[in-house]
């Protein structure tokens, strides 16, 4: 277990109280997602393993060590990207690197491997601006790829992205992660995504959040994105999340 | 190219104003050129020059200098944009020039007097927008940076700063044409020295082609100012309007 949440329990400074009583553990190398409705604080959570926002109790490991903060280890891709609007695609994705004080050319050198790896490659000065949305989520994804780090958090990563994109981002994604070995903790709100990328997936209840069931999706990654849309197993994981979510909507 | 249009019609009519001889505080725009061009070599106009852009340019120093940084830890501190905030805001729409008979009393006549109205007269704005731009900088910015180990130098220098830099700039632009009109100011009120010297002397001894001559240099560079930081701005757009 690389990751391990234990008790963890969130209230907001207005009195919402977002998480109680959390427990989860994070197998190495595969893709949890953690699934619910709005509101449910997966996206607390998220952000809580990432040390971005101090949780109210319980404790955070990584590696065995409690979390205090961000740690090299981590990388978070975000809904929203964040990408330096001045910045090129390159700085961009060298920026994680650019922050621990990695000389240029090599940072570069880095950056340039990852903008290619996601499809990127000639796009490497432009500037966010001149990106489409799944563009610039690749690029958000090349820069937590380019500082090394063992676990990949992102935050419901192709919510603003166009369906069409969306698929073939999520076969680019299957691959390049199974590539690298990376494990990755991954927010959702589409059940079907959730079902086709993950090894294990979280289902959370809403308001406070707290992990109501974990689900072993029988699918096969092995096989092309095309037969596992078509596969039982799939539809039956689709099927059994729908029949617990249902309830909470 | 329209703005040339704009200047081009109105000198014509101040011009056609002239000849008329409507009024002799109104000579004609040709005549004022002639004066300007007389004038602008002049030892005792380039005297008053340097000293009115050594005013101005130590007071705009003064007003880059204090503004930026209070205007950020306005913006980063609950508690001092609290506590500063309502003055801030009063002084930026105060008249700053009902202040500068004070200053005389308190600091004396002379070439500090003004520097210090260029700062009066330039800093809230700065200060404002400064925190406005801090205050508004891209949260997601922000976490993105410290999700990466960003120190809390690297958070401002690379981050923070450059996201608040439209708003920077547009504050530091209004600043500079507020300080124009300090520089004029003070200098017309402490009325020994530089422009303002120059002013009076023009104005009492009745040499109407000559202060207007003035009138339109200090025009022209508030002006020009304007239209350098204006440029910056627009370089800088590409970006802020992307946000």
């Amino acid at each position: 277990m690389i990751v391990e949440v234990k008790g963890v329990g969130k209230t907001y400074d207005n009195g919402v109280e977002a998480l109680r009583d959390v427990n989860l553990a994070f197998p190495q190398g595969q893709l949890t997602t953690l699934l619910g409705p709005s509101g449910c604080g997966k996206t607390t959570l998220l952000k809580i393993i990432a040390g971005l926002i101090p949780r109210n109790g319980g404790e955070v490991l990584v590696k065995g060590k409690p979390v205090e903060g961000p740690g090299p280890e981590r990388a978070f891709v975000f809904q929203d990207f964040a990408l330096l609007p001045w910045a090129s695609v390159l700085r961009n994705v060298a920026f994680g690197l650019e922050l621990r004080g990695t000389p240029r050319p090599e940072r570069e050198e880095v950056a340039r491997k990852y903008i290619a790896e996601v499809g990127l490659k000639g796009f490497e000065h432009r500037y966010p601006a001149q990106l489409s949305g799944g563009m610039r989520q690749r690029v958000g994804l090349a820069r937590a790829l380019t500082v090394d780090a063992d676990i990949i958090l992102m935050d419901e990563p192709f919510s603003s992205v166009d369906e069409q994109t969306r698929r073939k981002f999520q076969e680019d994604l299957l691959d390049l992660l199974r590539h690298h070995q990376k494990t990755v903790i991954f927010v959702t709100h589409s059940i079907e995504e959730a079902a086709y990328l993950s090894d294990q997936i979280a289902l959370l209840s809403p308001r406070p959040g707290r992990v109501s069931k974990i689900v072993r999706p029988n699918v096969d990654h092995s096989r092309s994105p095309d037969e596992i849309r078509r596969d039982r197993g799939y539809l039956d994981t689709v099927d059994e999340i729908w029949g617990m979510l249902r309830q909470y909507v | 190219m329209r703005t040339l249009l704009s200047l081009v019609v109105w000198f014509v009519l101040w011009e056609i104003a002239g000849q008329l001889k409507l009024s002799t505080i109104v000579p004609p725009f040709s005549a004022v050129i002639e004066a300007a061009i007389e004038i602008a070599p002049t030892e005792k106009f380039a005297k008053a020059a340097i000293i009115t852009l050594r005013s101005f340019g130590l007071g705009m120093l003064l007003a880059l200098v204090v503004g930026i940084p209070l205007g950020i830890v306005m913006a980063r501190v609950k508690g001092i944009g609290r506590l500063l905030g309502m003055w801030v805001n009063i002084f930026v729409s105060a008249p700053i020039s009902a202040l500068v008979p004070i200053l005389m009393a308190v600091i004396g006549i002379g070439e500090t007097t003004v520097v210090v109205t260029v700062f009066l007269f330039a800093v809230f704005v700065i200060t404002l927008d400064t925190q406005v731009g801090i205050t508004h900088a891209d949260r997601s910015l922000v976490e993105m940076a410290r999700s990466f180990g960003a120190h809390r130098h690297q958070l401002y220098t690379k981050v923070l700063l450059l996201s608040a830099l439209p708003e920077i700039l547009a504050g530091v632009r209004l600043g500079a044409i507020r300080g124009v009109k300090g520089v004029v100011i003070g200098q017309l009120l402490v009325a020994i020295i530089g422009v303002g010297e120059l002013f009076e002397v023009y104005s009492n001894n009745f040499l109407m082609e000559e202060f207007w001559a003035l009138v339109t240099i200090v025009f022209l560079f508030a002006f020009a100012i304007s239209e350098a930081i204006a440029y910056l701005e627009r370089r800088v757009e590409y970006y802020a309007a992307s946000r």
